[in-house]
C-alpha cells in the first residue's frame, strides 16, 4: 500500500517535471484572451483604470488592454522605493519612474503584474498607489500565480496557477512578443527572488 | 596648497564595490559615478508628486553635522533626507559642543549613541569627513558636504547630472570652470568627475593668483584669458567669488575681476551657441556673473538646485544600502 502511494507520488513528481517549461506567444495570448474577458465581466458598468507594475506587469497590462473592446486608461507603477527589502537588496541604479496619467482618488484601480509569489511587490505597489490618492477599490490581475505567499494577498483574475518548487521561477520576456519560461534559481539569485 | 589625501577607494567602497561613504569623486570608478547619476534620475520625479516622499529611509536617522555654516547645502540635504522619509537632526556644531571643549570624537560617540545612521558632514578642514568615516561604527554612513579646499562631491555630481541632462553625455564635451579655482572644493571635485566620466577637455580659467599650482596635475588645461578659455566650450561653470578674497590682496577689486573674468553675454559669445551656463550658488551678480547671463536662456542655475535634491537622495540611498554588503538585486521574477 505504502509502495503504491510512493509510486503514485513519484509519478506525480515526474508529471510535474514534465509540465511546460515555457509558454510561447500563442499560449500566452490564449491566457490573455481569457483574462480580458474576465476583466470585462468583472468591471461591467464601471470604468476602472489599468495600472501595470514595471516591467513585466506593464507588458501584461498593455497586452490585456489591447484585447479589451474599450481600452482603459493605462498607467505604470514602479514600487522600487516602497519595497521592504531595501536594507538587504539595495536599490537598482535605474528605476523607471511611475507614470499615472490620471487621478487615483475615488477610482477603481486594476493592478496588473506578471507573476504573483510572496505578495510583497503588490503590498509595495498598493502603498505607492495611496501616495497618489485614495482609490475606491484595488483589484489584482496576474498572468501567473506561483504560490509561496507571505502576505494575505490574492489575485482576483489569474491566467494560470502553478505549483512551483522553491528553486524555480517563471520569467516573462517581452514586450513583444511575450513569452515565458521556467527558470532554475542559482544560489546567488535566492535573495532577489525571495520577494 | 591643498592637502594630499590617501586614495579614497578603501574608505568609500565596500569589498564588493558598493558605495559605503561618499567623501570625494576622486578615485571612484566611472561605473559608480554613472550609477549615482542613474539613481538620481529615478528620484527626480518624486519632487513633482503631490506627496513628495518615498519610504526608502523610513526609520533611519540622518544627522546634518555642520561645523561650517551653510544654509543652502544643509537645506537641500535636509530636504533630500526628508523626501526619503528619514528623521533629520540638524546640528550646528560650530555653535555648540566643540565650542564648549568637547572633542570631535566625543561628539561623534554621543551622536552614535543616539543611533544615527548617517552623518552629513561639512567642515572647514580638508579631510575631516575622512577622519569621521574612519572612526564611525560600521553601520553609519558618512557623506561629505564640503571640506576645506578639498572636495564637495555631491555638488560636483549634481553638476554632472545637469550636464548629462542637457548634453546627453560627456563624450566630446569641453567644459570650462571659471573663477576662484584655488579656494574651490567644488572645482576639484568637478575636475575629477568630468575626467572620470569621459569629458574631452576640462579647462580652468582664472587669474594666476586664484589658480592652484597643481592645476594641470588635476587633469585640466589652464587659461588666464577668458577669450581663449571659453572658445568653443559646451559648458561654462562659474564659481562664486568669495568677497573676503578681495581683502587678502589676491585680487585688485570686484570691478576689475568682473571686467576680466565676469561672465556677460559678450564673453559668452566665445562659447558654443548651445553652451549652457552653470553656477553652484549663491551668485554674486556683477562680480562673477552678469544678470543678463544668470537670468538668460542658457542659464540652468535653478535646475541645478532641483537636480541637487535628487542627486543627494541617490547618494543617501546608495550609502545607506552600502552598509550591508549584499549585492544589489536584479528584477524579481516572482512577487
Amino acid at each position: 500500500m505504502l509502495g503504491s502511494f510512493a509510486m503514485r507520488a513519484w509519478h506525480l513528481w515526474i508529471a510535474f517535471l514534465e509540465s511546460p517549461l515555457s509558454w510561447d506567444e500563442q499560449q500566452l495570448q490564449t491566457h490573455l484572451d481569457t483574462m480580458a474577458v474576465a476583466v470585462a465581466e468583472r468591471f461591467a458598468g464601471q470604468a476602472p483604470l489599468l495600472v501595470g507594475i514595471e516591467s513585466g506587469g506593464a507588458w501584461v497590462a498593455e497586452a490585456l488592454n489591447a484585447k479589451l473592446e474599450t481600452p482603459l486608461p493605462l498607467g505604470t507603477l514602479n514600487p522600487a522605493f516602497y519595497r521592504d527589502d531595501f536594507d538587504t537588496r539595495g536599490l537598482k541604479a535605474t528605476v523607471t519612474p511611475s507614470k499615472l496619467p490620471f487621478e487615483v482618488d475615488g477610482q477603481h484601480i486594476v493592478l496588473v503584474d506578471d507573476v504573483l509569489m510572496t505578495g510583497r511587490t503588490i503590498r509595495a505597489a498598493m502603498n505607492e498607489l495611496f501616495d497618489f490618492g485614495r482609490p475606491a477599490s484595488i483589484s489584482l490581475v496576474v498572468l501567473f500565480d506561483i504560490g509561496h505567499r507571505e502576505l494575505p494577498i490574492r489575485a482576483d483574475i489569474c491566467g494560470e496557477t502553478l505549483a512551483l518548487p522553491p528553486h524555480q521561477r517563471v520569467e516573462l520576456r517581452g514586450p513583444s512578443p511575450l513569452i515565458a519560461e521556467i527558470r532554475e534559481l542559482v544560489a546567488e539569485d535566492n535573495r532577489e527572488t525571495r520577494s | 596648497m591643498t592637502p594630499t589625501l590617501a586614495p579614497s577607494s578603501r574608505v568609500q567602497l565596500t569589498e564588493d564595490g558598493k558605495l559605503r561613504h561618499f567623501l570625494t569623486t576622486e578615485h571612484l570608478p566611472r561605473s559608480l559615478l554613472e550609477d549615482i547619476l542613474d539613481t538620481a534620475a529615478s528620484f527626480v520625479d518624486v519632487g513633482g508628486r503631490s506627496i513628495k516622499k518615498v519610504p526608502l529611509l523610513r526609520g533611519k536617522t540622518v544627522v546634518n553635522l555642520f561645523f561650517e555654516s551653510s544654509t543652502r547645502t544643509r537645506s537641500t540635504f535636509e530636504l533630500a533626507a526628508q523626501r526619503l522619509s528619514a528623521d533629520v537632526l540638524n546640528l550646528d556644531i560650530a555653535k555648540s559642543a566643540t565650542s564648549k571643549g568637547e572633542t570631535l570624537l566625543d561628539t561623534l560617540r554621543n551622536l552614535e549613541a543616539m543611533a544615527a545612521d548617517m552623518f552629513v558632514v561639512r567642515h572647514q578642514d580638508s579631510g575631516a569627513p575622512f577622519f569621521i568615516a574612519n572612526e564611525v561604527t560600521p553601520n553609519v554612513a558618512v557623506i561629505n558636504a564640503g571640506d576645506g579646499r578639498h572636495a564637495h562631491p555631491t555638488q560636483a555630481m549634481l553638476d554632472m547630472y545637469t550636464i548629462r541632462h542637457y548634453k546627453g553625455g560627456f563624450e566630446g564635451l569641453k567644459v570650462a570652470i571659471v573663477g576662484d579655482i584655488l579656494h574651490s572644493r567644488v572645482a576639484r571635485s568637478q575636475v575629477h568627475a568630468l575626467n572620470t566620466l569621459g569629458a574631452e577637455e576640462v579647462r580652468l580659467i582664472g587669474p594666476k593668483t586664484l589658480l592652484p599650482v597643481d592645476a594641470e596635475a588635476l587633469g585640466a588645461t589652464v587659461f588666464t584669458d577668458m577669450a581663449h578659455g571659453l572658445k568653443d566650450v559646451d559648458v561654462v561653470i562659474m564659481l562664486r567669488l568669495q568677497k573676503e578674497r578681495m581683502d587678502s590682496a589676491l585680487l585688485p577689486s570686484e570691478g576689475e575681476f568682473f571686467r576680466l573674468y565676469g561672465l556677460n553675454n559678450e564673453k559668452l559669445h566665445y562659447a558654443k551657441e548651445d553652451a549652457i551656463v552653470m553656477h553652484p550658488g549663491p551668485i554674486n551678480r556683477g562680480v562673477e556673473i552678469a544678470s543678463e547671463v544668470a537670468d538668460g536662456p542658457r542659464s540652468v542655475i535653478l535646475n541645478q538646485v532641483t537636480f541637487g535634491i535628487a542627486v543627494r537622495m541617490a547618494v543617501m540611498s546608495m550609502t545607506i544600502s552600502g552598509q550591508d554588503s549584499a549585492p544589489a538585486g536584479g528584477a524579481a521574477h516572482g512577487s
